[in-house]
């Protein structure tokens, strides 16, 4: 298995190299990155002119000045990194504008892949266990016209459109009789499609989705939870009985009552240790502490597996351990609301709570808690996210409905259910994981998408990260700006690819053997 | 379903055949396609509105052929020509002149009650111009650009697909890891650098994305040849004394129009994403030229105040997008011979898994374990 990932990663490694080249010859050779000076009436331009040739190497062949710039990035492997200085920002040195527009862009990026993934396979799969129904149809249609969106703009419409009216909304948080029935319906009609069955049972989950759901929200309608928001210790405790509910009902069903029960105690402990955490996550103001508390509340799960699991000790010590893990999620959601209201005192007053400009407010980045940091990317990536996810979202539900499709034909699922396994079991042990076979390539494939799409996407936002590197360095014919983003796109490609191998040679034994 | 099937008769066809095949029996392998082209409605429906839609777009404010479109004053010096060889449509105004403002703001004389298209239906912008005759040129070049570039994408991808599926060895793999170089970088960054390199124009924009939007198409040629060339009927033409280029032009390659008519016909849709983005960010079509993506740039920023110069141009790229998708997916049903026959009611979703295999390029499963 090293030695395909390995092979893999230096074919990767090559072809990237050549890559390299083509771009910046095309790029070096898309205009004169010195237009704006030669045409400037300023007396000292053309002394501007002989100093920026000079320090571009402008004299020289393009390829020449491929390969001085190929050694800068050789360098970085002895710690000297030289990717040459941007004309287009002042001649600020190209590795400090990566630095400093990096971090974004890879959030955005990987919140919208890892987003696109879970969403669009969830989906993918109930559609493909619920062939031609209504669900389907709808799910199908909508996949066809997501696909046929432009992003960019999908992206400028939740800019201006979605953006103000949730804005305004927050601003006099009254939910209208209509949205909340509508909204009802919809979950309800989605429920009961993915639960299926007989009408009674149809009619009872769609009852009980739709009407729980429209009462949660006539209930924070009256509450005016929306004016400020907050998860508190109910939300805490509702959020992870949600999730304990949901991962056991995929992993083993409640009738293990051993994995019911572990589930349970996971469940009562993340509720009570919310509170210690807390103080936790006052004192230690920092992100690492969310990997400390991931680490305790999954070992913690893992431990309540193995001393309740009895003879499935590792099915559900692995349950438990995962609704620990997820129940992460609410603890840090819960600090991020925490400070909602500061978060709102310190905004500019003409910009809305949803943000529609930059990656971060200034004003909140120079206080330092984490927390809030936190909430502010959050409501800043919001919008952007969701237009990024669009277009792979649709790939990815495809993608998985056709490939589920194609596992439950085959033989050995047959053998599964003839020899008496439940649904559950037979879907999630022996379909899923070779369902899930194709999905690894799209992976990779999709980055290219992702990228392009998140170029577009920060541009409607304004963002000043990775995509604003690319746009300017190619409208000043700033080879060496144009080539920091490649380096770095091209790097994550090549990670992407990796991650992609691993989970292929984890997902299909045969890579593993040969 | 009222229309009749050929039934066939027992005794002289046996009874091996599966009842897909029976249904076909006696057709022709056009016949057949067509046929199960036919049965999808959304298909259908699509070439209709998409007929629709070039012809709109090509009669309504006519068109310019050759030329450089930039724009002169005529020689009594009241109007702006554009250079070319100018057809002229139906439509009384044209795309960049500017006439008084109708309606405050410029606002959309259409109206519902009473029913009436008014003098500028679309809306004027803030000089202006009409907006209808603008989303008009725009689709007309978005159009060009789509049409170009399946031709010339094709074109490419089939032969180097060819020569490589055929010929294996070196050849084989230099124009394979020419596709790696070209497949790792992201057709819109490639797309944006190339379109900088030109500068602007719908034509040489047009052949520059051909230029690069190949891969995929190479890739699935490859592979069908990989399979064809080692068939009986190859082996017979060779025996015969068939040339190499015979056997691939005039006996393998039919064999591969359906995958080929399929993943153009993809590639196509994907390319108007492609455009109009350029176009947006700047890098594709510009001023004074007009896509549909260069008018959402352009008039960005007078959503709040302008949302009509938003809307529309928004919403063709999405038809005319929705379209070539839906006539891609039928055309799909129609060419795969392993298509199970299926329910009327599903003319919407079909099996959904040889859509991707065509759309996008490479990725069918199972295909990375064939390769290690």
């Amino acid at each position: 298995m090293l030695t395909f990932v390995a092979r893999r990663l230096v074919a990767t490694l090559l072809v990237l190299l050549v890559a390299s080249f083509i771009v910046y010859v095309l790029t070096a050779n898309s205009g004169d990155p010195l237009r704006e000076l030669r045409g400037s009436r300023d007396p000292s331009a053309q002394d501007q002119i002989a100093y920026l040739s000079g320090l571009l190497n402008l004299d020289q062949p393009p390829v020449i000045r491929y390969f001085s710039w190929l050694g800068g990035v050789g360098a970085c492997f002895i710690g000297q990194c030289d990717l040459g200085i941007s004309v287009a920002r002042g001649q600020q040195p190209v590795i400090e504008a990566i630095g400093g527009a990096l971090g974004s862009t890879l959030q955005l990026v990987l919140a919208a892949t890892i987003l696109a993934i879970v969403i669009g396979v969830a989906i993918g799969m109930t559609t493909a266990l619920r062939q031609y129904s209504g669900y389907d149809y709808v799910v199908t249609f909508l996949t066809f016209v997501f696909y046929s969106l432009p992003i960019f703009w999908v992206a400028v419409l939740l800019k201006e459109f979605g953006a103000i009216q949730f804005n305004s909304f927050l601003g006099d948080p009254v939910i209208p009789w209509w949205s909340i029935l509508i909204i009802g319906l919809v979950m309800g009609f989605i429920a009961s499609s993915i639960v299926g069955g007989e009408l009674r049972t149809r009619v009872i989950s769609f009852v009980s989705v739709g009407g729980g759901i429209a009462a949660l929200l006539i209930l924070l309608d009256v509450t005016r939870w929306f004016e400020s928001p907050s998860i508190g210790f109910v939300g805490i405790a509702l959020m992870s009985i949600a999730t304990g509910a949901v991962v056991l009902f995929t992993s083993t069903g409640f009738h293990n009552r051993r994995a019911l029960l572990a589930v349970g105690i996971v469940v009562v402990l993340t509720v009570i240790l919310s509170w210690p955490f807390q103080f936790l996550f006052y004192y230690v103001n920092s992100p690492w502490t969310v990997l400390l508390v991931l680490a305790i509340l999954v070992g913690l799960g893992l431990l309540v597996g193995f001393f309740v699991g009895g003879d499935g000790k590792a099915v559900v010590a692995r349950t438990a351990a995962i609704v620990g893990g997820l129940g992460v999620l609410p603890l840090v959601l819960d600090q991020m609301f925490i400070r909602w209201d500061e978060y709102v005192a310190r905004i500019p007053l003409s910009n809305g709570v949803i943000a529609t400009i930059g990656a971060s407010t200034p004003a909140i980045r120079r206080v330092d808690d984490t927390w809030l940091n936190m909430l502010d990317s959050l409501t800043h990536m919001l919008l952007p996210t969701i237009a990024l996810m669009i277009i792979s979202l649709a790939a990815y539900t495809r993608y998985a409905r056709a490939s589920l499709l194609d596992v439950m034909n085959q033989d050995y699922v047959r053998t599964a259910r003839a020899k008496g396994l439940g649904e559950r079991t037979v879907v999630m042990r022996h379909a899923f994981r070779n369902a899930m076979i194709p999905i690894a390539t799209i992976i990779a494939l999709d980055f290219g998408a992702v990228i392009g799409g998140a170029v577009i996407t920060e541009r409607v936002f304004a963002w000043q990260a990775m995509g604003s590197l690319f746009n300017e360095g190619l409208q000043h014919i700033d080879v060496n700006l144009v080539m920091g983003f490649f380096l770095v796109t091209g790097i994550l490609a090549v990670i992407f690819n990796v991650i992609a191998d691993l989970l292929y040679s984890a997902l299909d034994p045969r890579i593993r053997v040969s | 379903m009222t229309d009749k099937k050929p039934v066939a008769d027992e005794q002289s066809v046996g009874q091996e055949l599966s009842i897909e095949q029976r249904a076909t029996v006696g057709l022709s392998q056009g016949a057949i396609v067509r046929r199960r082209f036919l049965q999808h409605r959304g298909a259908v429906v699509s070439v209709f509105v998409l007929l629709f839609l070039v012809l709109l777009a090509f009669t309504s404010v006519g068109t310019v052929i050759g030329g450089t479109g930039k724009l002169t004053p005529d020689p009594t010096g009241t109007r702006l020509i554009v250079d070319g060889f100018r057809i002229p449509g139906w439509w009384g105004f044209t795309w960049w002149e500017r006439y008084d403002i109708v309606l405050p703001g410029g606002a959309p004389t259409f109206t519902w009650w009473p029913f009436s298209f008014g003098e500028h239906p679309f809306g004027q912008d803030n000089t202006g111009k009409d907006v209808f005759a603008r989303v008009m040129r725009g689709m007309q070049q978005s159009l060009n650009v789509v049409f170009i570039v399946g031709i010339i994408s094709t074109v490419i991808g089939v032969v180097l697909g060819a020569l490589a599926g055929y010929y294996r060895g070196w050849i084989d793999q230099v124009i394979m890891r020419l596709t790696d170089v070209i497949i790792i970088v992201p057709l819109l960054i490639l797309g944006a650098v190339l379109g900088q390199t030109i500068g602007g124009d719908a034509f040489l924009l047009a052949v520059m994305i051909g230029l690069i939007a190949w891969t995929g198409m190479a890739r699935l040629v490859r592979a069908e040849f990989l399979s064809l060339r080692e068939r009986e009927f190859v082996d017979a033409a060779r025996v015969a004394g068939a040339s190499d280029f015979r056997i691939i032009f005039r006996h393998i390659l039919p064999n591969t129009v359906g995958v080929i008519v399929v993943s153009a016909t993809l590639l196509m849709s994907a390319v108007i994403l492609l455009e109009t983005s350029l176009s947006f960010l700047g890098f594709g079509i510009t001023a004074p030229d007009i896509s549909l993506g260069q008018i959402i740039s352009e008039y960005n920023e007078a959503f709040k105040t302008r949302p009509w110069l938003f809307w529309w141009p928004g919403l063709f790229i999405v038809v005319i997008a929705l379209c070539i998708n839906f006539i891609g997916d039928g055309l799909r049903d129609a060419f795969d011979p392993r298509q199970k026959r299926v329910p009327r009611q599903r003319s919407l979703g079909s099996e959904v898994g040889n859509f991707f295999k065509a759309y996008i390029p490479g990725a069918r499963p199972g295909d990375r374990t064939s390769n290690k």
